[in-house]
């Protein structure tokens, strides 16, 4: 069953049509068969229509879309002989924050990303993806053997933000976060970040200090959610619409600032409609940077990591 | 306490007979809500005298309390792309920058100034909560990072004296890349071999917290100063219960080990010239006068034959 976004309403009426039509169909009668190659072809068009022009907070929707392919999906996909690894070794193991070698185009690599969860009991599991700082704690263990194993990193974003809660504040959320991102900054061997999501604010960029760094086509990255900055700036979470908008939250307006590299394309209608499709794609963006990257030494790679962070937003412009 | 309000300033009005000074004449404490002149409150820097309360203190005033006699030169900020997202909600983010600007008399959130402390040359990058609440956009994050490198180049100690809301939303993006830039910055410091410290002061939260504010190499917080990642009411929205005494208060962080030291006002100087003497100057061990007889039988190691001849 998927799930419709609202402004997908009408191709979900015309694909439900088709799906009727189908039912009834093979009774002879040739013209079913010419009625639903029509509805599809409308349907078609209705979709590139919608997802050629997404606005802003339309993206934010595609971005959050439950059967959007999290970081389970991509692993699944794209590494092979995976082991997942738990724990930061001083509080517990975070499930908002997961991560373990594996082999990626026959390569050892360290993966790390945030799991929202592909239904309600995981959503509940892995708190929606919302770490805590055990999590990013995890995530910088994790970075630190992949230094000592000289192992390319990966991370896949796709975080609300970092959890606020009393636990999180009293165990060091802000230190926890800030920590993270000054591991991913020193690390010896290459790290590329993929946004394939929501990219959370801090619970992002924790994670995301990267030598390179992609969006998937639809997904977003801001520095606070549309609602939660309609609530303190137009004083109404229903302006969320507006804000989404005033943030530039979108890969392409990203792209054009410079803070994200590069945009990798999603299959037509979203991530979610062929999600095969986007894990093949993300696959060979992500192989693409590490080839580039590998072959930087250890010294190039961390003075290139630093030097784009300190020009980011020097020759910014809409 | 509010009679004294509502009483004794008409009088002093009257009295006077100009009717703006009182105002200025008299400051309430935020804390226990006791009234004090002015003067007293500024002698005592803006901490009360009846509870110990320590108020918000102008950003020029601490560096004036800071550094030896007084005396700093503040530098010029880098100049960065004004309002690169084209930003407005009710008003236009330029607006907004014009509007603080002319309040403060600064041109962003941030000052960075160098002079000398305890002799020693030293460099501050100090925040001013009452530009745009002290959030940090790109003139913020280059001012950090010019303050490192000047730092680095005088071989100095930087300290870095947050007082934020965190990130400039108006910047977007932009802001929350200050995270990783800041980050960048201090850590230019720290490889140069130099003390970078964090004064915590009221508020400092979101991602200056998260970033620079949670790096030093010493943390110290002012009494009573609210600091933390997730603001308060975000956090009571989500775990909808009742949040707990002295919830991140700089004591809160003390005991939950995110600060070395909470250090009241009056002794922040003393303190902060202390730590980085002993953190730059290690000095040699002291000799006692008597060098120790290394053939004391006591304390001689035996030799492989003494040790034979034990047998
Ligand atoms: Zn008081």
């Amino acid at each position: 069953m998927r799930n419709f976004l609202n402004f997908e309403q009408p191709i979900a009426e015309l694909e439900g049509k088709i799906e009727e039509l189908r039912h009834l169909g093979d009774d002879g009668e040739v013209n079913i068969a010419d009625e639903i190659a029509r509805l599809q072809t409308k349907a078609d068009k209705l979709l590139r229509q919608a997802y050629s022009k997404l606005t802003p907070w339309q993206k934010v929707q595609v971005a959050r879309h439950p059967q959007r392919p999290h970081f389970a999906d991509y692993v699944a996909g794209l590494v092979t002989d995976y082991v997942p690894l738990a724990g930061d070794r001083a509080y517990a193991d975070d499930k908002a924050i997961q991560g373990g070698i594996g082999r990626f185009n026959g390569r050892s690599v360290m993966v790390i990303g945030h799991e929202k969860g592909g239904d309600t009991q995981g959503r509940v599991k892995h708190n929606f993806g919302m770490a805590r700082p055990e999590g990013y704690r995890k995530a910088m263990r994790l970075m630190d053997m992949a230094d000592r194993f000289r192992l390319p990193v990966v991370t896949l974003v796709d975080t609300p933000g970092a959890y606020p809660g009393v636990g999180a504040e009293e165990r060091g959320q802000a230190e926890a976060i800030a920590r993270s991102i000054e591991k991913c900054l020193g690390l010896t061997v290459p790290i590329v970040s993929v946004v394939i999501g929501e990219g959370g604010s801090g619970g992002a960029i924790a994670l995301a200090a990267a030598d390179r760094v992609l969006m998937l086509e639809h997904s977003v990255y801001s520095v606070i959610s549309p609602e939660g900055c309609a609530s303190i700036l137009w004083r109404s979470a229903e302006n969320a619409q507006t804000a989404a908008e005033a943030l530039r939250l979108t890969a392409a307006d990203l792209a054009k600032l410079g803070v994200v590299d590069r945009v990798v394309g999603e299959p037509m209608g979203g991530a979610h409609r062929v999600p095969k499709e986007m894990i093949d794609a993300l696959g060979a963006a992500v192989e693409r940077e590490l080839a580039t990257l590998s072959e930087l030494d250890v010294a190039t790679l961390r003075r290139q990591r630093r030097e784009k962070f300190l020009a980011m937003g020097r020759d910014a412009q809409i | 306490m509010n009679w004294i309000a509502n009483f004794v300033r008409p009088r002093i009005k009257a009295l006077v007979g100009q009717p703006d000074v009182p105002d200025n004449l008299w400051t309430k404490c935020s804390g226990c809500g006791q009234m004090m002149f002015h003067r007293d409150v500024d002698e005592n820097h803006h901490v009360c005298q009846h509870c110990g309360h320590h108020m918000h203190l102008p950003v020029d005033k601490r560096l004036a309390l800071l550094f030896d006699d007084g005396a700093y030169e503040t530098i010029e900020l880098p100049k960065v792309k004004v309002d690169p997202l084209k930003f407005r909600d009710h008003k236009r983010y330029t607006d907004r920058l014009k509007e603080a600007q002319s309040k403060t008399g600064r041109q962003d959130a941030i000052i960075v100034a160098h002079g000398r402390m305890g002799g020693s040359r030293t460099v501050i990058a100090a925040f001013d909560f009452k530009f745009m609440g002290g959030s940090m956009g790109m003139a913020v994050g280059e001012g950090l990072v010019a303050a490192a490198r000047l730092a680095v180049m005088q071989q100095a100690p930087l300290i870095a004296i947050p007082a934020s809301g965190g990130a400039r939303m108006q910047e977007g993006i932009l802001s929350l890349m200050q995270m990783p830039r800041t980050t960048v910055a201090v850590e230019e410091v720290k490889e140069a071999g130099l003390p970078f410290i964090v004064l915590l002061t009221d508020p400092t939260t979101g991602g200056v917290t998260a970033s620079f504010a949670m790096l030093g190499d010493l943390h110290i917080a002012e009494p009573g100063a609210m600091i933390g990642f997730a603001g308060r009411r975000v956090i009571e929205q989500t775990v909808r219960e009742t949040l707990p005494e002295g919830f991140q208060t700089s004591e809160y962080l003390l005991d939950h080990g995110m600060v070395d030291l909470v250090v009241k006002r009056s002794d922040l100087r003393e303190t902060l010239i202390r730590v980085i003497d002993l953190l730059t100057h290690p000095g040699v061990p002291e000799m006692p006068d008597e060098p120790v007889d290394t053939k004391d039988e006591s304390l001689a190691i035996p030799t492989p034959e003494e040790n034979r001849e034990a047998e």
